[in-house]
C-alpha cells in the first residue's frame, strides 16, 4: 500500500504532529509525504530526513502558503490517483483539510485513529472517548486522521526520501487568508510537552491563574494547560484547553490543579503516564484517575511545591 | 440571504454513554436525547445574523429518525423559520449526510450553511468540510467569530496555537466552535409558536442519496480504565514522590 501523509508546517519547519502520522502510515505501507506551502524548501528537506520516508511531493505556490483547505484538498486528491491512503494529523489543520479530500474522493473518512488493526481496520474513540469503536473501511481508498498521542513519533533523522516538485490546481479563488494570532512562547508546545501543568476553574481569575500556575510550570520547564471551565471563564486563551473539544495530550507527567475532572477534560489527558492532582474537594472525579493525589487548598500547596522543587 | 442550519439529535451531553454488553454500540434506549451542543451554537449564530439584518430566512435540517422532529422543533422555537426532516431509522455517515445537504442546498440556494464542527456522538468532525467540498465552496471551520461583509464572510477560526482569520466568498460553509456564542433558551410562547411553523418530511431517496455505510463497525468497547493511585498527606510527601519519579531532584 502507498500512503500519502500531509506534512504540517509553517513554511520553515515540520510540526511534531506529523511525526506520529508517519508512524501510523508506516504500519500501512510505503510512506510518501505532501508538503504544500510557499517558499517551503527547508520543510521539504527536513521532511525527507524523517525516518522511513520514501518520496516527498512538494507543491510550492503562493496559493498553499497558509494551508487553505480549499486549495490544498484538490491538490491532495489529485495525488491520491497514485496512492491508496491519505493520512493527516488530527490537529485543526488536518481536521480542516482531510474531510475535504475524502469528499473529493467519495470516501468516508476514519477520524482520529488510535491504532492500526489491519490494512483497512482501525480503532477510534467515539462519545468523547467513552467508547472505542473498531471500524473497517469498505472504500477503495482510505482517508484517515491520526491522534498524535496514540503513536510514537518517527525519528527526524535517518531518512533519505527523494524530493519531487508537483503542481496542483493552485488558488480556487474562493477563500483568502487575512491574519493569524499565534501566541509566541518559549514554553514547550502542549501536545509535545513532557510535563504539563494545567489549571481549572478554582484558579479564580486570569491574574491568579498566572500567579499560581506559571511559576510552577517555569520551575518544571512545563507547558501550561487549562480545563474548559478555565478557558470559558477567560483565565487563559482557548488554545490552552485540554479535553475532548480542545487538545488531546499524553505527557510523561500531568499536573491537574484545581480541576474537578469532568468527562470532557479526562478524555483529553487520561493517557498521560503520571497524573498528579491537587484539589481541595476529596470527592473530585480527578482523584479516580490520578496516580498521586493531594487533597488541600491549592493556593498554599502550589507555591509551597514550587518553592520545594 | 437564506441560512441553512443542519442539526443532529444526539445523546444529551450530561448523560454518560454506556457501551452495550454485546459490543455492538452505545445503548441509546431510554436515554435522554438533545440537540448536538455545537448545532445549538449554529442555530444561535444564524438567529443573530438574522437579527442583525444579514439574513432573511433560517431553514433547519436534520437527517435522522422520526424523533429528530423534536430537535427541529427546538431549532424552530429558538428562532428558525422552517424545517426539513430527512427521515431514516438507519445511522447515517457524515459523507451521506453531506450529500443530502448538498442536494438540499441546490434546492434552497442558501448564502451560508452553519453547522456544528462535530457531533458529540461519533465525534467525526467531517460533515461541514465534506459539504463544502461537494458544493465547491469555501469553509470557515471551528468558528470563533463570524461577520458577513457584503458578498463575503469573515471567519475567525480557533486553530492550534491561537486564532486564524479567513475571508470567504459567499456562499460559504461555517462550522461552529464552543466560544462562538452562548445559545439562548427558547421561551414558552416561542415553543408554542414553533408547533405551527412548517416542517417538511423527506427521505434520502427524494434526494437520490445512497445511505449504505462505507465503514463497518466491528465492535464497540469501553476504554481501558485507569486505576486511582495514592493520596499523599502534604506537599513534602508529594515532593518525595516526585523525586522517586525523577521529576524533582
Amino acid at each position: 500500500m502507498k500512503t500519502l501523509v500531509l506534512v504540517e508546517h509553517d513554511n520553515t519547519r515540520v510540526q511534531d504532529a506529523t511525526l506520529a502520522v508517519v508512524t501510523a502510515a508506516s504500519k500501512l505501507g510505503e510512506v510518501h509525504l505532501l508538503v504544500a506551502g510557499h517558499n517551503c524548501g527547508a520543510v521539504a528537506e527536513a521532511a525527507a530526513k524523517i525516518a522511513g520516508v520514501g518520496k516527498v511531493h512538494v507543491a510550492d505556490d503562493a496559493a498553499y502558503a497558509n494551508g487553505l483547505a480549499e486549495n490544498v484538498a484538490p491538490l491532495a486528491a489529485a495525488l491520491m490517483a497514485d496512492h491508496d491512503a491519505f493520512l493527516a494529523a488530527a490537529t485543526t489543520q488536518g481536521k480542516n483539510v482531510a474531510p475535504r479530500v475524502a469528499a473529493h474522493l467519495d470516501v468516508m473518512q476514519i477520524s482520529e485513529i488510535l491504532s492500526v488493526e489491519g490494512p483497512k481496520t482501525f480503532t477510534r474513540p467515539i462519545y468523547a472517548g467513552n467508547a472505542i469503536a473498531t471500524v473497517e473501511s469498505t472504500d477503495a481508498k482510505l482517508v484517515i486522521t491520526v491522534r498524535g498521542t496514540a503513536f510514537e513519533k518517527a525519528a527526524t533523522e535517518g531518512g533519505s526520501g527523494t524530493v519531487e516538485a508537483v503542481s496542483g490546481p493552485g488558488d480556487a479563488g474562493t477563500s483568502s487568508f487575512v491574519s493569524s494570532e499565534i501566541a509566541k512562547s518559549e514554553r514547550p508546545e502542549l501536545t509535545s510537552a513532557k510535563i504539563i501543568v494545567s489549571g481549572g476553574r478554582a484558579l479564580k481569575d486570569a491574574e491568579t491563574f498566572e500567579a499560581t500556575i506559571t511559576p510552577l510550570a517555569d520551575k518544571l520547564g512545563a507547558a501550561i494547560g487549562a480545563s474548559r471551565a478555565a478557558v470559558d471563564a477567560g483565565y487563559v486563551p482557548n488554545d490552552y484547553q485540554v479535553g475532548q473539544t480542545g487538545k488531546i495530550v499524553a505527557p510523561e507527567v500531568y499536573f491537574a490543579i484545581g480541576i474537578s475532572g469532568a468527562i470532557q477534560h479526562l478524555a483529553g489527558m487520561k493517557d498521560s503516564k503520571v497524573i498528579i492532582a491537587i484539589n481541595k474537594d476529596e470527592d473530585a472525579p480527578i482523584f479516580q484517575v490520578a496516580d498521586i493525589g493531594l487533597v488541600t487548598d491549592l493556593f498554599t500547596a502550589v507555591p509551597e511545591l514550587t518553592g520545594a522543587l | 440571504m437564506k441560512i441553512l442550519v443542519p442539526v443532529k439529535r444526539v445523546i444529551d451531553y450530561n448523560v454518560k454513554p454506556r457501551v452495550k454488553a454485546d459490543g455492538t454500540g452505545v445503548d441509546l434506549a431510554n436515554v435522554k436525547m438533545s440537540m448536538n451542543p455545537f448545532d445549538e451554537i449554529a442555530v444561535e449564530e444564524a438567529i443573530r445574523l438574522k437579527e442583525k439584518g444579514a439574513a432573511t430566512e433560517i431553514v433547519a435540517v436534520s437527517v435522522g429518525p422520526a424523533k429528530a422532529q423534536e430537535t427541529l422543533r427546538t431549532a424552530l422555537a429558538m428562532g428558525a423559520d422552517r424545517a426539513i426532516l430527512v427521515e431514516t431509522e438507519e445511522e447515517v455517515e457524515p459523507l451521506a449526510v453531506a450529500k443530502i445537504l448538498k442536494a438540499i442546498a441546490d434546492e434552497e440556494q442558501p448564502g451560508l450553511v452553519i453547522l456544528g464542527k462535530q457531533s458529540i456522538s461519533d465525534d467525526s468532525n467531517q460533515t461541514g468540510q465534506m459539504l463544502a467540498a461537494l458544493m465547491g465552496r469555501p469553509q470557515g471551520t471551528f468558528a470563533n467569530t463570524v461577520a458577513v461583509e457584503g458578498d463575503s464572510v469573515v471567519v475567525k477560526r480557533e486553530v492550534d496555537g491561537g486564532l486564524q482569520t479567513v475571508k470567504l466568498a459567499l456562499p460559504a460553509i461555517v462550522t461552529t466552535d464552543l466560544r462562538l456564542n452562548e445559545p439562548r433558551y427558547a421561551s414558552l410562547p416561542n415553543i408554542m409558536k414553533a408547533k405551527q411553523k412548517p416542517l417538511a418530511t423527506k427521505t434520502a431517496g427524494d434526494y437520490g442519496v445512497d445511505l449504505t455505510p462505507r465503514l463497518k463497525t466491528l465492535k464497540v468497547q469501553e476504554p481501558a480504565v485507569r486505576q486511582a493511585g495514592v493520596k499523599v498527606a502534604d506537599v513534602a510527601e508529594l515532593v518525595g514522590k516526585l523525586k522517586t519519579l525523577g521529576i524533582a531532584d
